[in-house]
């Protein structure tokens, strides 16, 4: 791997920067692998690289039907927090965080990563005891996150509107402080890049269109648009895909793909200093350090695989946006787009082994996955690597739906879903 | 949007009406069938709408998933 420094920055600018190569190969897939991914997004790529790293596992292929970070990961607003309700969530996102912390350093590859401050508005009297409640709630699990007043809120984010003339208007806010962005294309590279020199097979281009399985019910083989590969282990990080592919092994799930969208304004001046959000008037917003603001819509009322969604949908958000930032009435828009999120019934995600041996799954994120690259696929590859789920993410089977042990954050998470 | 044709109101637009899950639900298999478990397709869907703020009445339809376009007729009643 041709190592990024200052000292090489230096030395290819003198060269003409003709001397940078390809940051991973682009192999023919083998016949046969020690374990195979499906789906080469962040957690997918993510997956491969802590298989490689810290499970010494290095025959493995990552299989990816379009290209590298093509899907949900190219397509999210790039927010990283938290400050769930539960335990269980708390441990499960801040393990994410905690390696957001050292993963440029770790990957020798600048993902942007940025804590600039996470601020959930509070506009209702309900709003703010449950924002209150997730506070202590998050304290107690060594979560930070503090109540903020709305001049401490404006002070934090000058363009908040906090007149109390509004019709929803702000009370307070929750801030977390640790929460941020990372760049999301960098994300899937740097995790590419970083498991390729372990060995990695990374492999675009190759839909996955069956999954076999032998006598015993253990999977065998999956066949592929690029032929066969034969393996015993199978780790599927599809995200709203995961239905279909789980479906070639015979598994049904409890998932429903909804498309969610996101839009981003003109590029300004650096205006906006951190990420806002608010579930009452479902108004997300931060600004990329391309300068364009990034704007999160909702989900669709219906599932959907169709990669668009309403325009009603991102109008809503558009109101919220314009009442609680004035200032941004007369941007622009300049594109937006739709990804197909997998929303479990609980709104938390599925990390697990399956029913078929050699057969492991990490879906279910719904809106918020990519705050969880870096922690689901360490513990996804803990998952695949022992043949057993890691304590963090011990609480997230698919048997919970029928042991009835959900982890509710549907009616407590910190965002509306 | 959407442009969702109730069976008794004509045409009418998405913000009408509210999805109400998919069409037939298996009811003879365990709880976790019926509450959690979903065939979530690529294509064909076979869906219920209620037409919220208009006649207030529950239908069937099948929608692709992919196109988003009503597909025609028949529809088992849920």
């Amino acid at each position: 791997m041709q190592r990024f420094s200052a000292w090489t920055l230096l030395r290819e600018a003198f060269g003409g920067h003709r001397g940078w190569r390809p940051q991973w190969r682009a192999p023919e897939p083998k016949p046969a692998y020690d374990a195979v991914i499906i789906g080469g997004g962040g957690h997918g790529l993510a997956t491969a690289y802590y298989l490689a790293s810290e499970h010494g596992l290095r025959n493995i292929a990552v299989l990816e039907r379009g290209w590298l970070g093509g899907g949900n990961t190219g397509r999210n607003t790039t927010i990283i927090r938290s400050n769930y309700l539960f335990d269980e969530s708390a441990a499960l996102y801040d393990h994410s965080v905690k390696l957001w912390e050292g993963l440029s350093q770790a990957l020798n590859y600048n993902v942007m990563f940025s804590q600039r401050g996470v601020m959930l508005l509070a506009h209702t009297l309900h709003d703010v005891h449950s924002a209150k409640r997730h506070i202590h709630a998050n304290r107690l699990n060594g979560v930070d996150n503090e109540w903020l007043t709305p001049a401490q809120a404006k002070a934090f984010c000058p363009p908040l509107n906090i007149a109390a003339n509004m019709r929803y208007p702000v009370l307070g806010a929750a801030l977390q402080r640790r929460g941020g962005v990372a760049r999301h294309d960098a994300v899937a590279w740097g995790f590419a890049r970083a498991a390729d020199a372990l060995g990695v097979d990374i492999i675009q281009n190759c839909a996955v269109t069956a999954i076999r399985r032998d006598a015993s019910g253990a999977v065998s083989a999956v066949e592929t648009t690029r032929g066969d590969i034969r393996t015993r282990k199978i780790g599927v990080a599809a995200a709203g895909h995961t239905s279909l592919v789980m479906a070639m092994a015979g598994v049904r799930m409890p998932l429903e793909s909804y498309p969610l969208q996101a839009l981003v304004s003109e590029p300004v001046k650096p205006v906006f200093p951190c990420v806002v959000m608010s579930n009452t008037v479902h108004a997300y917003i931060s600004q990329s350090d391309k300068g364009e603001l990034v704007i999160g819509a909702g989900t669709d009322a219906y599932p959907s695989y169709s990669q668009r969604g309403g325009l009603q949908v991102n109008m809503h958000t558009l109101d919220a946006i314009c009442e609680l930032f004035p200032a941004f009435r007369r941007l622009r828009m300049l594109r937006n787009w739709g990804g197909i999120v997998d929303v479990t019934p609980d709104r938390s995600p599925i990390i697990a082994r399956t029913a078929v041996p050699g057969l492991y799954v990490n879906c279910g994120w719904g809106t918020g996955g990519f705050k969880a690259t870096p922690g689901a696929a360490h513990l996804f590859a803990w998952t695949m690597a022992q043949d057993a789920p890691h304590p963090i993410n011990a609480p997230f089977t698919i048997e919970r739906f029928r042991d009835g042990r959900l982890i509710d954050e549907n009616a407590a998470a910190a965002v509306v879903h | 949007m959407l442009l969702i044709h109730c069976p008794w109101c004509g045409p009418r637009a998405e913000i009408e009406f509210s999805y109400a899950g998919p069409a037939q639900l298996r009811r003879d298999g365990a709880l976790e069938d019926l509450l959690y478990l979903r065939d979530n397709p690529k294509g064909r869907h076979e869906e219920r709408w209620r037409h919220a703020h208009g006649c207030g009445q529950f239908f069937a339809t099948a929608r692709d998933t992919v196109s988003d376009f009503f597909l025609p007729p028949p529809v088992a009643k849920p």
